[in-house]
């Protein structure tokens, strides 16, 4: 317990250091704010500019939780199907590697012009970059279950349906947390990228990605700052809420949640 | 009336796809009530041959009948226990033992209430809730004797459920065994490669010899029952296990 916090005060040193360095660095060689603004500047613009910058948080934190949601529940749907029928994973499964090798930035005007930009355009997006996580892990947790459990099920006369519910999904679980922990990660980039491209329905209102082009084309650089750093603190409640579902669901039970004293 | 042997092998084979023979005319009686092991090197197909009377794999000639029924058909009155526990990790004790009977849907009275007795007559009623990872080796292989148990089989078919354990262990696990097979009166088909194991635990022994895998002596074992920890120390348990020792190596030779 005692060494948690060490390592915890340690992080906080480390942060406050290297904002040290970043201020020192812009002081000493009289940067101008466009270019370069300093820790203090950034703190100003978030201080000043708060409700926008949170307003935009949230807009943002909607479409990516929005993709997120909707490539777990299709990503885990594809998996099952894959796990009951072999020879259709083998003949689909090469397929959904063309989700992860898609240059998302060329087809998200595409996807602009099918649904409308928006909310709906952006979520779409951040579906589209999750998915593939999620239906690889996903699968590989399903079809990976120990032989003699397969049999024990079978000559118990289990229904395929509870070889998949009972046996198969709950093997999964480890594989489908590590698909959303990656996918929770990589969110956020996908709800800032539509955002590039969609904007918002409306002027000057928007998410991270609609607000960090218009502070760039207002040359409000210490607010590009702000909206950057928001968009990373969003990237990491993500990742810990994950975290915190996944020990939730894992902790009982798996080897990776022992404690320490096994390591 | 006429009496049908609770398992019947008549002349099976089996050949794996790639063309090498595992099992070769093997014709096998069980009555109800015996204990009998499969004893052989390894590679000699005992447990192929459990898994043909499991109906998990198909004999490519020959029959098997278990209780005059194909091995499918038969499942309800067989459990299966493997060499390792198998427990699922992410269940409980109690959940692992109670699995078959909640696949059969059986009330959740009726599953507390066997699951609960099982525990107890395998001495696991203290860690009912705890996870398998919290539990050593002979605990684990206890809760897998316990969920094989829990259906109430009427045949055990056991693929070197011990060897994974240390001889003390194994030693006590086979004694407990025997305690279950008195009050049960299971008819056993048991595999080892360890002939002190067989010689303890079999009213008869069959042991295979390898490529391809067909018996070599199918001999009873003339020790008086129970079996008891005293007499492994007896002149008679170790002239037994000399003497299968001996037709094992023969076996092995030939």
């Amino acid at each position: 317990m005692k060494r948690r916090w060490l390592v915890s005060i340690n992080s906080v040193a480390l942060l406050l250091c290297l904002l040290g360095v970043w201020q020192a660095v812009v002081s000493l060689n009289h940067l101008p704010a466009y270019m370069v603004p300093g820790p203090k500047l950034v703190a100003v613009a978030v201080q000043q500019r708060f409700p926008s910058l949170m307003k935009s948080l949230w807009i943002t934190a909607e479409e990516a939780a929005g993709g997120l949601v909707a490539s777990i529940a299709v990503g885990m749907a594809v998996a099952m199907v894959f796990a009951q029928w072999r020879w259709l994973r083998q003949l689909v499964y090469p397929y959904t590697i063309l989700l992860q090798t898609v240059p998302i930035v060329a087809i998200a005007p595409l996807i602009i012009n099918w649904v409308g930009p928006g909310l709906l355009a952006v979520a779409t997006v951040t579906f589209i970059i999750c998915l593939a996580p999620i239906i690889a892990n996903t699968t590989q947790g399903l079809i990976s279950v120990d032989e003699n459990l397969i049999h024990l099920f079978i000559m118990h006369k289990a229904s395929s349906a509870q070889i998949l519910f009972k046996l198969r999904f709950p093997n999964s679980l480890p594989n489908l947390f590590t698909g959303i922990r990656i996918s929770a990660g990589i969110s956020v980039i996908g709800g800032i990228t539509g955002e590039l491209f969609a904007g918002s329905t409306r002027v000057g209102e928007g998410g991270l990605g609609y607000a960090i082009i218009y502070a760039n084309n207002q040359m409000e650089t210490s607010y590009m700052f702000a909206l950057v750093l928001a968009a990373t603190v969003l990237g990491f409640s993500f990742f810990f809420v994950v975290m915190f579902f996944e020990w939730m669901a894992l902790h009982n039970w798996h080897e990776s949640k022992r404690a320490d004293v096994a390591e | 009336m006429v009496i049908v042997p609770e398992i019947v092998l008549n002349r099976v084979s089996k050949r794996y796809r790639t063309g090498a023979v595992a099992l070769e005319a093997i014709s096998l009686n069980l009555e109800r009530g015996e204990f009998v092991t499969l004893l052989g090197p390894s590679g000699c197909g005992k447990s192929t041959l459990l898994r043909l009377v499991s109906g998990l794999s198909g004999v490519t000639e020959g029959s098997v009948r278990v209780n005059g029924m194909t091995p499918e058909n038969a499942r309800e009155l067989m459990s299966f226990i493997f060499q390792d526990p198998t427990l699922m990790p992410w269940r409980t004790v109690e959940e692992n033992v109670g699995l078959s009977l909640e696949l059969e849907h059986a009330s959740r009275p009726l599953r507390t209430e066997r699951v609960a007795r099982m525990l107890e007559m395998v001495g696991l009623t203290h860690v009912a809730r705890s996870y398998p990872r919290q539990l050593s080796g002979g605990m684990k292989m206890r809760a897998s004797i316990a969920r094989a148990l829990v259906s109430r089989p009427r045949i055990l078919l056991l693929d070197e459920p011990f060897a994974a354990l240390d001889e003390m262990t194994r030693d006590r696990m086979n004694e407990e065994l025997l305690r279950l097979y008195d009050e049960q009166k299971w008819t056993v088909l048991f595999v080892t490669h360890s002939v002190a194991e067989a010689v303890f635990l079999s009213s008869r022994i069959v042991i295979l010899s390898p490529h391809p895998g067909r018996v070599a002596h199918n001999v009873a074992v003339d020790l008086s029952w129970p079996r008891t920890a005293e007499m492994r120390d007896s002149a008679e348990f170790e002239q037994a296990v000399t003497h299968f020792s001996r037709l094992l190596r023969g076996a092995q030779q030939a």
